[in-house]
């Protein structure tokens, strides 16, 4: 596909109208929690990402953007420790390290949503959300198999909990369907429960609003920034939608064939030569 | 009348050895989603520990102890030095790495624990109970009702441990989406770990129960295949799909071996025998084109 053709183009300039962007002005943005320098990732000879730096700061809307196969989701792997980096070094939280394991992560408050849906197909709405509370829960096996009681309390605790989740995003009513039954656009909002419910400090969404129509946007757009708002959560999120990333972000790291090009408010970005051309697709 | 129901519940009885088998094939599928043909020469590779240790001079209870610590060992060392290695494979490599797993063991059993045909003495004969014969005129055997007992203890607990527990629902987690599970904290590696520990734990009963029945020798690798048929009827990912299909496949094929020559014979002519050997297969084929997720599978829908 040429760049000039490609889809987000379309809506690269309607960001600045709408006035979502007030409702969150009054949370404080803190420092920095988590600071990548110069990652760079490859599979045998394909670079998937070359030399990246930026930060995410606490309580912020952090986007990732970029055409097709910038290495948009490779970076939320990294972070995630799905992913280790040949070069470069992550400090989070006040740890450096060359990479991040996916078990600690999960353990350390980061949570994630994935581009094309993983949910356990099998499992009821509320047992996937009830996997979210894995790392909150205590009891292991023997304990399970022993202390009966003591584990049937534990699991009654997470139950409030995660029924809090149920409200927060309004999916009181399919609690009891298998996840493979529901349309689109409600799995992307029961992926959403199961990461909350691990009550993360930060979220990565990867495409959270990939295939919905409008009003289901419109609903991801209010969750995302309630839980921001609310709970206080630093999000990083990948989107393809410029209104919504101009919207509800505060600040955009832009990538193309896997280079930084361009990091700033989104109205900096926006004026970024390179990302102007990268995004129009004008002589590179 | 009598002599039906007596076929019929005997027929459950032992069909119900085979769900324990079957039940070993569901442990391994529900959580990693892979087909361990090895599940049979495990009943055997345990079996025979059981009797090796006994031949070193151990007592039963002992040789059973030990027999579980192998089968432990066993479990972890094919998840660490097979399964880690394939992770993220298509499920067919996987397979073919269990059915090297079974030549594998079937080889290193006899290896180390003799192959010669030795029996378990499990203390309870296979001998009709008599209150019951007295009662009803029917002939129960009290191995078969010991055994049940066993099957239907063992796959309680599992069922609870599958729906009740977190570590069963990481299970079931692992099971559906593997790179999902890791975002989750649940730590892949120890999941599986639990899952092999327990398939073995399986595979020892069911070597114990089949070693007392039949005798520990190499044939014990064949009662995997009639699970098979099992695991058609009950679904292959559900505990209690595993105990109906036993039952339904005990029951059929102890009565398709009394009640089916003399109609053939009538059909076709000529001397019909050892219908049990092949009749829950056809059985189960026939099955698979009415049903072919069984009766307590997971249907799953794709959408194009």
């Amino acid at each position: 596909m040429r760049r000039s053709e490609d889809p987000q183009r379309q809506n690269f300039h309607r960001g600045q109208e709408s006035g979502l962007k007030q409702m969150t002005d009054q949370r404080k943005i803190g420092e920095v929690i988590l600071d990548l320098q110069g990652i760079s990732l490859s599979f045998g000879g394909v670079r998937a990402l070359t030399d990246i730096s930026f930060d995410v700061r606490q309580h912020e809307i952090r986007a990732i953007i970029g055409p097709n196969g910038a290495g948009k989701s490779s970076m939320l792997n990294v972070i995630n420790g799905v992913y280790h980096p040949q070069q470069g070094s992550i400090v989070f939280h006040g740890e450096t390290r060359k990479a991040m394991n996916p078990t600690r992560v999960a353990h350390q408050g980061i949570a994630r949503t994935f581009q094309n849906i993983a949910l356990f197909k099998g499992m009821t709405v509320l047992d996937n959300i009830m996997t979210g509370r894995n790392t909150k829960m205590r009891s292991g096996l023997f304990s399970n198999a022993i202390w009966w009681g003591k584990a049937r309390n534990e699991e009654i605790a997470h139950r409030r909990k995660v029924e809090e989740v149920i409200d927060f995003l309004e999916i009181q009513h399919i609690r009891k369907t298998p996840v493979g039954r529901l349309p689109y656009g409600l799995q992307k909002r029961v992926e959403l429960a199961r990461a909350l419910a691990a009550e993360p400090n930060m979220l990565l969404l990867d495409e959270p609003m990939a295939g919905m129509n409008v009003e289901e946007k419109q609903d991801m757009c209010r969750f995302v920034l309630d839980v921001n708002d609310q709970f206080g959560t630093t999000i990083v999120l990948i989107e393809h939608d410029m209104g919504v990333v101009m919207d509800i972000s505060d600040r955009v790291v832009v990538l193309d064939y896997g280079k930084k090009i361009g990091d700033g408010t989104p109205d900096e970005v926006m004026r970024n030569p390179d990302v102007i051309s990268a995004y129009l697709g004008t002589s590179h | 009348m009598q002599f039906f129901f007596e076929i019929a519940i005997n027929g459950m009885l032992s069909g119900l050895m085979y769900s324990l088998v079957a039940l070993g094939f569901v442990l391994i599928y529900k959580a990693s989603g892979v087909f361990n043909f090895a599940q049979g020469s495990m009943v055997y590779f345990a079996a025979l520990a059981v009797v090796g240790l006994m031949d070193k001079g151990l007592p039963m209870w002992a040789a059973i102890v030990g027999a579980f610590v192998v089968m432990l060992i066993v479990g972890l060392a094919t998840e660490r030095l097979v399964l880690r290695k394939l992770v993220n494979q298509p499920p067919i490599t996987l397979f073919m790495a269990t059915i090297g797993l079974s030549f594998f063991l079937e080889g290193l059993g006899p290896l180390l624990f003799g192959s010669e045909v030795r029996a378990i003495d499990l203390g309870i004969v296979d001998e009709p109970i008599e209150a019951i014969m007295n009662a009803t005129g029917i002939g129960i055997s009290k191995f078969d009702l010991f055994a049940s007992g066993m099957v239907i203890v063992l796959v309680t607990l599992l069922s609870l441990f599958f729906q009740k527990t977190k570590v069963g629902r990481a299970l079931r987690a692992v099971a559906d989406d593997h790179q999902a599970a890791l975002s989750l904290g649940i730590p892949l590696q120890h999941i599986w770990a639990i899952v092999w520990g327990l398939a073995g734990f399986v595979a020892l009963v069911a070597g114990l129960l089949w070693g007392a029945r039949n005798g520990v020798q190499y044939a014990l690798t064949m009662t995997a295949l009639k699970a098979l048929p099992v695991l058609i009827l009950g679904g292959f990912t559900s505990v209690p799909g595993a105990i109906v299909g036993g039952l339904i496949i005990g029951a059929s094929e102890k009565l398709a071996e009394i009640y089916l020559p003399p109609i053939m014979q009538d059909m076709f002519g000529g001397n019909f025998g050892g219908i049990e050997g092949w009749f829950p297969y056809v059985f189960a084929l026939l099955f698979l084109l009415v049903r072919p997720e069984g009766l307590f599978g997971e249907k799953h829908i794709d959408r194009v």
